[in-house]
């Protein structure tokens, strides 16, 4: 096995039991707090395949604001488990299917996808450079419009938060 | 307004500049940068110590005369003096053989002063018709036990190998002080009594 | 010599020379507390109390290591070991020298010359607040979680404008990687006068990260007792100061690299034909001119903050959100301009 392969499989592994204690932990401080790892073992993944600056952006956006607003939240909301309310079996019925329908169109809509492997790939494809010309030459008009997608959610937000403004 | 040094305050609203806080700041950064260099107001202690006042009132010493003797007659003046009614005594008689010892012919076999009573005020000392008990400049040493704070005799007694100077609040001008009858505390208890004598 | 030995021995090195500093930044910070107020500082320790940070980190390993019952155990003891490790890993990517050639290789003075360095230093500061948010969260204490909400909501706000400064910088720049930036500046102008206002807005919001004064709400010991680390003792407590001071000596490295011409000075090249010094010595020489600078910066910290008060918590978000941020967008406008009007972009 060479030390990339190694390197590989102990990300995976780190990426999947820290996704699947993120929904076992019963603290959600804890959930998050592994919801964290699992950020970080996917910028692992993302430095395999040298996308450096996607790596490095994973981290500053997700793990470095995100996660830190999500925790943010959390800690002020002081979630009990005597504050959280029981659910009744009825909701819990319909989540479950819903998630498993989410699943299935999941699975089939991966099952059709051909696996292309770049062979000539060289190490510059995940540069800052490179991905700076394919978003601003190939792209530009999607990158634009998404930004103004989110200037206009950030808008909304605002303006929901403000009640009395009206 | 006695000392002319109060300011009228005006509270308004702040100009561009002021609300830019950095002139400010960097004004500010300018007086601190000054400060290094100027003369430090500290006074390392063990090997540096600061001046006594002249006037200051620390740990009590009852004197005895030339010839070795305690001066100290336990007339409880000093006792009735005290605000704090931090000194006790017990008088006793002086027996034949120990001129030497007490220059009176009563004395005080116990005078013990608490100090954690004590507020060094020095009206014992201006009380004492005798010159016996003086406040010195030596500062009471501080112990855990509360009752290590009650000294004795042995620890308030010059002893002719260690003798305290107390020339410091003995001046020619305390003296003629002392003398002045006008003040109550300086009368004796002999003034006192011929003073209700001639009243009546 | 291996190439991965030498960088193991200067990432070795770095990580020593960044713990000296810290240690000593402590007592720099006293005596320099001290002078400013008129007062001698620590002096009872060996010569010029110099041996004063020996003294503390013996005091801070003796002292009695106190984990609340009501604490989250792993998470209290994990807090400050993120803040610690978080401080440490912002050194690799500061070029403190020049090349230098061993043998018949060439190294830089760099740990890791990585060409996304900025992103990289920018991603491991904004995991330095989970070190306070976790300790201050997992001591159950009012305080402490006051302490820690106002570090992470401090840290993010600040972050924004401090990026969007670097921004302007990498846009005249036109690269993330540190060393490149520092090379620039030798052969072109120092960043400064480029960037005035970017290093306006940078310092200020460098001193926010570092979570020092007028910035230090945080641990604001009038209101909060000690903020995130009330409940913290012994060496935890210390791991806290301690990161504290390395992300104030990395911080001004940074300044340093990214404005000041990091280990460039003037007229180097003429210093060195007029001496006929060789390449090494000039590296040598320039290590001592960035350590100079990289003091400077750090006794800058310490002067403010032995200036100027702490600031309220609503001037805080005010200074940050509606002062910094503004200005720091139209830093990016007005070098945008300047650069389409010359014609670079």
């Amino acid at each position: 096995m060479s030390i990339t392969l190694i390197i590989f499989w102990f990300l995976s592994f780190m990426a999947i039991m820290s996704a699947l204690m993120v929904v076992f932990a019963k603290n959600p401080v804890h959930s998050v707090l592994y919801l964290i790892i699992t950020f970080f073992a996917i910028a692992g993944h993302y430095l395999l395949l040298s996308a450096q600056f996607l790596a490095a952006v994973h981290i500053i956006v997700y793990a470095g604001a995100i996660m830190v607003l999500f925790l943010y939240v959390i800690m002020m909301l002081n979630l009990n488990k005597e504050t959280e309310p029981h659910k009744k079996p009825i909701i819990k019925f319909v989540a479950v299917v819903a998630a498993g329908l989410l699943m299935l169109t999941l699975v089939a809509a991966f099952k059709g996808a051909e696996v292309k492997v770049i062979a000539s790939a060289d190490a510059s494809i995940g540069s800052v450079e490179s991905l700076g010309k394919v978003l601003f030459k190939e792209f530009l008009l999607p990158f634009e419009v998404s930004s103004i997608l989110f200037l206009a959610a950030m808008v909304g937000a605002v303006y929901l938060s403000k009640k009395d403004l009206h | 307004m006695l000392t002319n040094k109060s300011k009228q305050v005006v509270k308004r609203e702040m100009t561009w500049m002021e609300k830019a806080y950095i002139p400010a700041i960097f004004s500010g950064m300018i007086i601190t940068f000054k400060h290094i260099f100027m003369k430090k107001a500290t006074v390392r202690y063990p090997e540096q110590t600061r001046p006594f006042a002249p006037v200051y009132r620390g740990q009590h010493v009852l004197k005895i005369d030339e010839a070795g003797a305690e001066r100290c007659t336990a007339c409880g003046l000093c006792a009735v003096a005290c605000p704090a009614e931090a000194i006790t005594m017990v008088a006793a008689e002086r027996k034949k053989g120990e001129e030497h010892l007490y220059r009176e012919e009563k004395y005080a076999s116990t005078y013990e002063i608490n100090m954690l009573r004590c507020i060094f005020c020095g009206l014992c000392e201006e009380a004492c018709p005798k010159e016996a008990i003086f406040l010195t400049d030596r500062i009471v040493p501080s112990t855990f036990e509360r009752h290590e704070f009650i000294f004795g005799k042995d620890k308030l007694v010059e002893t002719k190998e260690h003798p305290v100077d107390v020339t410091k609040r003995q001046t020619p001008a305390v003296l003629e002080f002392k003398k002045d009858k006008k003040h109550k505390h300086n009368l004796t208890v002999l003034d006192k009594v011929t003073k209700t004598f001639n009243k009546h | 010599m291996e190439p991965l030995l030498i960088k193991a021995i200067i990432a070795i090195v770095v990580f020593a020379i960044t713990l000296l500093i810290a240690t000593y930044s402590t007592y720099a910070e006293r005596k320099v507390a001290a002078v400013m107020q008129d007062r001698v500082g620590p002096n009872r320790a060996g010569p010029f109390g110099l041996l004063q940070p020996l003294a503390d980190a013996v005091k801070m390993f003796m002292k009695e290591e106190i984990i609340p019952s009501v604490s989250n155990k792993w998470l209290f003891i994990a807090g400050p070991c993120i803040a610690m490790l978080t401080a440490c890993m912002t050194g690799v990517v500061i070029p403190w020298g020049g090349p230098i050639t061993l043998g018949a290789q060439k190294f830089t003075l760099q740990v890791a010359d990585l060409n996304i360095g900025i992103l990289y230093l920018f991603g491991v500061v904004s995991m330095g607040v989970y070190g306070i948010m976790i300790g201050g969260w997992a001591s159950n204490n009012k305080f402490s979680l006051i302490g820690a909400i106002r570090a992470s909501s401090q840290m993010i706000s600040y972050e924004i404008a401090m990026g969007l400064a670097i921004i302007a910088l990498v846009m005249t720049t036109g690269t993330l990687s540190l060393n490149e930036i520092v090379v620039q500046q030798d052969e072109g102008l120092a960043n400064i006068v480029i960037q005035p206002l970017g290093f306006l807005i940078f310092i200020v919001c460098a001193f926010a990260e570092t979570n020092r004064a007028p910035f230090d709400l945080p641990e604001c010991e009038t209101e909060l007792i000690g903020g995130y680390h009330t409940e913290y003792s012994s060496m935890k407590l210390g791991f806290y100061l301690f990161a504290e001071y390395i992300n104030m000596f990395i911080s001004s490295a940074v300044i340093v690299c990214f404005y000041f011409g990091g280990y460039n000075f003037p007229f180097q090249h003429e210093l060195q034909n007029l001496l006929g010094l060789t390449e090494n010595a000039l590296s040598i020489i320039q290590v001592v001119v960035m350590f100079g600078k990289v003091f400077f910066f750090i006794f800058f910290f310490m002067w403010v903050r032995w200036t100027i008060p702490r600031f309220r918590y609503d001037q805080l978000m005010n200074l940050g959100w509606k002062v910094l941020l503004p200005l720091a967008l139209a830093n990016i406008f007005i070098t945008g301009l300047v650069m389409w009007g010359m014609g670079k972009i």
